[in-house]
Formats: C-alpha cells, sequence, structure tokens
C-alpha cells in the first residue's frame, strides 16, 4: 500500500469503529432522549479538547458465537480533554453497542483512563450506559467490574472522581458510582439499582415501577445515591463543568483561586436573621451574604435538606460550606443529614479544601425509626469526619447550638481553628425550656401556677445561659462578632490558616463508624 | 425535598415551625409486635405444616416449612406455647406480613 492508500484505509477504519453500534441503534438511542456516548463527552468537554484512546480494542470472548461478532470500541469511548482549559480522563459507555454490556476488554479500557488519572493526578469522570454485565463473557465480565471497583478505592482522596448516570446503571455496577465522590443524574433518563423491579416483584411481591424504584428523583431525594438531579443531558453537563470548576485536580493541590469578589448588595446579612431562634429563615441567604459574588454551588440538594453542604469562593478561594437548616424538619441533625455532612467533610479535608460551618442546631431529631435507624453511629460519622479534618475549619454559630449538636457542628473541641458566634447565639447544654424542665422540676411542681413558675424559670434559663458568652467566658468562643463582620473574620481566618500545619497519629487507618 | 408550606416539629425544646420532609411524613411509626402471632417475612408457598391445632410446641420448634427464594424455610416457634389456630394451608401461596400460625 502507498502511503496515501494506507491513510485512506486507515479513516475508513476509524469512521466505522466511530460509529458505535450502528444507524439503526443510534436512532433508537436518540427516541430515547439520550445522547450518543461520542455527543455526550463532546458537549461535556471544551470544545474540540477530546482525544481518544484504545478505540481498536476488541473483545476476546470466543463462546457463544462472540468470536463472530465485532463490537465497535467493546462499547466504551475512553480518553481524555479539558474542562474550563483543565485536564480530565473520561470514558463513556456506548449503549448502542451491546447494550453497552460490560465485558473484560470493555472494563480494562476504563480502567486504563483510570489508570492514567492517579498517576497524572486528573479528575476522572464516567459516563454510565450499560445494560450491565457481558453475560457471554461470563466471569470475565465480574472481574472487569471488580477491578474497576477497587481502583475506584485506590483513587478515592487522590483525584476527584464524578459518575454520570445516563441510562440503566443496574446490579454490581451500581458500586462504581457509589464508591465515587459525586453522582450525577438525568430526570427519566438515569435508572439505579441493585435488583429491578421484576425480581422486587417476585420476591416480594411489591408492585413498583423502575422509575419509583430507582429513577433519578428517588436517588437524590430518597436513597441519597446521588447528588446532582439535572432536567437534561446539557443541564447536567453543566453542573459538572461548574463542579469541576471548584475543585483541585488531584489531592496534591489546592483548588485554584480565582479573582474575588465582594457579596451581591441585595443579601444584607443584619438583616436576615429572625430574632427568635424557633423562627425558620433560609440558611443558604446567610451563605450568600458572605460568600464572594453570593455564589453557592449546592450539593445533595433534594437530600437531607435540613443540612446544607456545597462549594463557595471567599477571597478568591474554594471553600466547602456546612450548614443547619431551620427552614426544614427545624435543622435538625438525623441519619440523613448526618452521612450527607459527614462524607462531604471527608471529601474537602482529602482536597486541601477548608471548611465553614453555620450552626443553627436545636438537636437531634427524636423517634423510634431514627434511633432503630441507627442514627447513633450515623451522627458519631459527624464527629469522626470533623475530628479527624485537618483541613482549616471555620465555624459561625448563628444561633442555637445545643447539647451534642454543639458538640458534633465543628466545635472547638473537634479542633475547628476558629470559632466565632452572633450576639444571638445560644450556645447550651440544651434549649431553655428543656433545661428549665429539668433543672426546676421540683419548683414547678411545687408551685402554685406551674405554668407561670414554668415560664419564669424558662426565661431565667434563657437570660443567663442562651447567649454565646457564657461560652465565649470558658475561651469555646474566639470572638463574638457582628453579623456585619463575618465576610471579614473568615476572609482574615482563611488567609491565616492557609499554610496550617496539622497532624493526626500516623496509623493503618482509622475505623469511621460506616 | 421539602415542601413549601410549613408544618410543625415538636422537639425537646418546644414547637419549631418548619417544613416536613416527604421522608420524615412517612416515617414508620412503631409498632409493638405480638411474639404469638407468626407471620410471613417474605412471600412464598406454605410447603408443609408440622403441627396440629391444640399442639404443646415447645421454643424453637418448627411449625410449617414455607417455599420461599427457592429455599425451604423453617418457621420455628419464637416461644413455647400452644398452637391456638393454624390460618394457613398446605400448598396454599402467602403475602409477605400475612398471619401464619397463632400460638397462646
Amino acid at each position: 500500500m502507498t502511503f496515501m492508500q494506507r491513510l485512506i484505509d486507515f479513516f475508513g477504519k476509524k469512521s466505522s469503529k466511530a460509529k458505535g453500534g450502528g444507524d439503526q441503534a443510534i436512532s433508537k438511542q436518540k427516541a430515547g432522549g439520550k445522547m450518543t456516548a461520542r455527543e455526550r463527552i463532546a458537549a461535556l468537554l471544551d470544545d474540540g479538547s477530546f482525544h481518544e484512546y484504545d478505540l481498536f480494542v476488541e473483545h476476546n470472548c470466543q463462546d457463544f458465537g462472540m468470536h463472530e461478532k465485532e463490537l465497535a470500541a467493546d462499547g466504551v469511548i475512553t480518553g481524555s480533554g479539558t474542562i474550563g482549559g483543565r485536564p480530565v480522563c473520561i470514558y463513556a459507555q456506548d449503549f448502542t453497542v451491546a447494550g453497552g454490556s460490560l465485558g473484560f476488554m470493555h472494563a480494562r479500557k476504563i480502567t486504563k483512563v483510570m489508570d492514567h488519572a492517579m498517576k497524572m493526578g486528573v479528575p476522572i469522570i464516567g459516563i454510565n450506559d450499560s445494560g450491565g454485565a457481558r453475560i457471554q463473557e461470563g466471569v470475565n465480565s465480574l472481574a472487569g467490574y471488580g477491578e474497576i471497583f477497587y481502583r475506584n478505592t485506590l483513587a478515592s482522596g487522590i483525584v476527584p472522581q464524578i459518575s454520570v448516570i445516563l441510562g440503566p446503571c443496574a446490579g454490581g455496577a451500581v458500586y462504581s458510582p457509589a464508591l465515587t465522590d459525586f453522582v450525577f443524574v438525568v430526570d427519566k433518563i438515569s435508572k439505579m439499582f441493585i435488583t429491578g423491579p421484576e425480581v422486587v416483584k417476585t420476591v416480594l411481591g411489591e408492585e413498583i415501577s423502575m422509575e419509583e424504584l430507582g429513577g433519578a428523583r428517588v436517588q437524590v431525594e430518597t436513597a441519597g445515591n446521588a447528588h446532582f438531579f439535572a432536567r437534561s443531558e446539557h443541564e447536567c453537563f453543566e453542573q459538572i463543568r461548574k463542579l469541576v470548576s471548584y475543585l483541585p485536580d488531584s489531592n496534591r493541590r489546592k483548588a485554584a483561586d480565582v479573582e474575588k469578589k465582594e457579596p451581591r448588595p441585595t443579601y444584607k446579612i443584619e438583616t436576615l436573621i429572625p430574632g427568635d431562634s424557633k423562627i425558620p429563615f433560609d440558611v443558604r441567604d446567610i451563605v450568600r451574604a458572605i460568600v464572594d459574588d453570593s455564589e453557592f454551588f449546592e450539593v445533595q440538594k433534594q437530600f437531607a435538606p435540613n443540612a446544607i453542604i456545597g462549594f463557595s469562593r471567599i477571597g478568591g478561594e474554594t471553600v466547602g460550606i456546612i450548614g443547619n437548616q431551620a427552614l426544614v424538619l427545624a435543622g435538625v441533625l438525623d441519619i440523613d443529614a448526618s452521612d450527607k455532612i459527614a462524607r462531604f467533610i471527608r471529601f474537602c479535608d482529602a482536597f486541601n479544601i477548608p471548611l465553614l460551618t453555620l450552626v443553627d442546631i436545636p438537636g437531634y431529631l427524636p423517634g423510634s425509626d431514627q434511633e432503630h435507624g441507627g442514627v447513633i453511629r450515623h451522627g458519631a460519622k459527624v464527629l469522626y469526619a470533623y475530628s479527624e479534618a485537618t483541613v482549616p475549619k471555620i465555624t459561625v454559630i448563628l444561633r442555637k447550638a445545643y447539647g451534642g449538636g454543639y458538640i458534633a457542628m465543628c466545635s472547638h473541641h473537634l479542633r475547628a481553628d476558629f470559632v466565632f458566634a452572633w450576639p444571638t447565639a445560644e450556645i447550651a447544654v440544651m434549649g431553655p425550656e428543656g433545661a428549665a424542665n429539668i433543672i426546676f422540676r421540683s419548683e414547678i411542681q411545687g408551685s402554685k401556677n406551674p405554668e407561670e413558675t414554668r415560664r419564669q424559670k424558662v426565661k431565667e434559663y434563657t437570660d443567663k445561659f442562651a447567649n454565646p458568652y457564657v461560652a465565649a467566658s470558658s475561651g469555646y468562643v474566639d470572638a463574638v462578632i457582628a453579623p456585619e463582620e463575618t465576610r471579614g473574620y473568615i476572609v482574615h481566618a482563611l488567609r491565616l490558616t492557609r499554610d496550617k500545619q496539622e497532624s493526626r497519629p500516623a496509623r493503618k487507618h482509622g475505623i469511621p463508624p460506616f | 425535598m421539602g415542601q413549601d408550606k410549613l408544618g410543625q416539629l415538636a422537639l425537646e425544646n418546644g414547637v419549631y415551625e418548619t417544613r416536613l420532609t416527604r421522608k420524615f411524613e412517612k416515617r414508620r411509626l412503631f409498632e409493638r409486635q405480638d411474639p404469638r402471632i407468626i407471620k410471613a417475612v417474605i412471600p412464598g408457598v406454605v410447603a408443609e405444616i408440622h403441627v396440629r391445632k391444640g399442639q404443646t410446641v415447645g421454643q424453637g420448634e418448627v411449625l410449617l416449612t414455607l417455599e420461599a427464594m427457592k429455599m425451604l424455610n423453617r418457621i420455628a416457634a419464637p416461644a413455647s406455647g400452644t398452637v391456638k389456630s393454624l390460618r394457613v394451608k398446605t400448598g396454599e401461596k402467602v403475602s409477605k406480613g400475612q398471619v401464619l400460625v397463632e400460638l397462646e
């Protein structure tokens, strides 16, 4: 062959592979409202930045007539590109090729880009759209999954791992996303479950649709397996690009600083908080009044909304924000909120992102479902995660900080670097009503007018203890500050803690209450 | 997600006006189980009944065999007592939570 012939031959081969499962399968994919794997990569990455590898990889299965079947790129597209100019590794399963089923070589393509990501220190993004294991390949397919899970575990805390569910992701396949840091789902397209509706029906007699069992809404709202919900694939890609902008490439770096901006004047911090600590307000407005350009990128918005987590920038620097949300369930900590907060703390700590905690917590949610569901061990995760974190930790107590909740929400005792409190803060062993009922029980019971005595005693307790000054007198609060001073104090604290050094005793690893 | 309407949540420290989540509203309230009423924990088919009405049984004695998920599950008496009533027959399909045997 001449040079020209070779080139023509190459382009022919390449374009035939790039067609994936062919026109018919592609139109079927589109009829389902889904983009193709290649379109997805192109839409997510910077224009023209995708570099593909392993296009010519072929499966090596000999059984069940598979040796006669050619599967383009073995059903997964892998490579690297850039988002906002920063490199990322990426793979996208191609549902048009054998239903995106995972065979051994398919998995090997994935693990190769995962290895790249870890070695080079760049984020890894996986787009999942697969019917599951390639049954013809038998246990080799399972080996493929196992290799992916193992690498997900090794990569945890080394590079940010992002999973995008754009189709079915069922059975064992769900465990790769579950091991990664952030899971994105799209309404009506994403489906995740361990056992599908048919098995659930046969075994348990439960009638439930795929959407109700493991659709996008269920995953973000009820199960909490997914972190971001979008109405379209395009919206989902915008969310991913935004998330990546807040993160460092790997744990070897800090997230890049951007130009600092003042919060927008619409959020007036001194007017946002109700004086009565039982009146709800949206803690996200406090966040917006503090952070650069009033921009708060919320994570797990729909799950356990009694706590909020997310990213912002303060003074140009990425900060992880955690807050109790009085607007929902009075801002109590419960099983779900504890899990949500604890995992977020660990992500931020692993990737050198300082933590800002906004406290307004009345306590833990009472109830048999909570106690029997293990709120003790789930709640313990928050203590563990905060205590172990060595990134800068700054806490602002807005209103209530009662009992165990006060300790858990990044108090000095868990080694917050700075604890600031507003004059509206109420830092006490428990809320005034509960405390008065116990301390003055006999006086209240013995009184001619118990209700009146109770009211008096609650007031007495409130005046004496429901404030920041008792804690400040012991040095548990570093400064009582006016709301409008908050941003200034935080900016300075971040400056001061920038080169913070703190270590923990050497050990193989701790044993968090998983 | 929280609904927009505010509800009330009673905590140790009084009642709070706040949004209630769907998950919270759907939470299951505690029900005390009567150990003398034996229910199917899984749907299946009654393969064999090993006891008669009025029979005295000891703790751990197998009352019936329930075939479910391709397994022959032996349903044992949680405590000793007398069989007050047998609520199912051999070959009968039972659903989850259905009462199988009542002891006294």
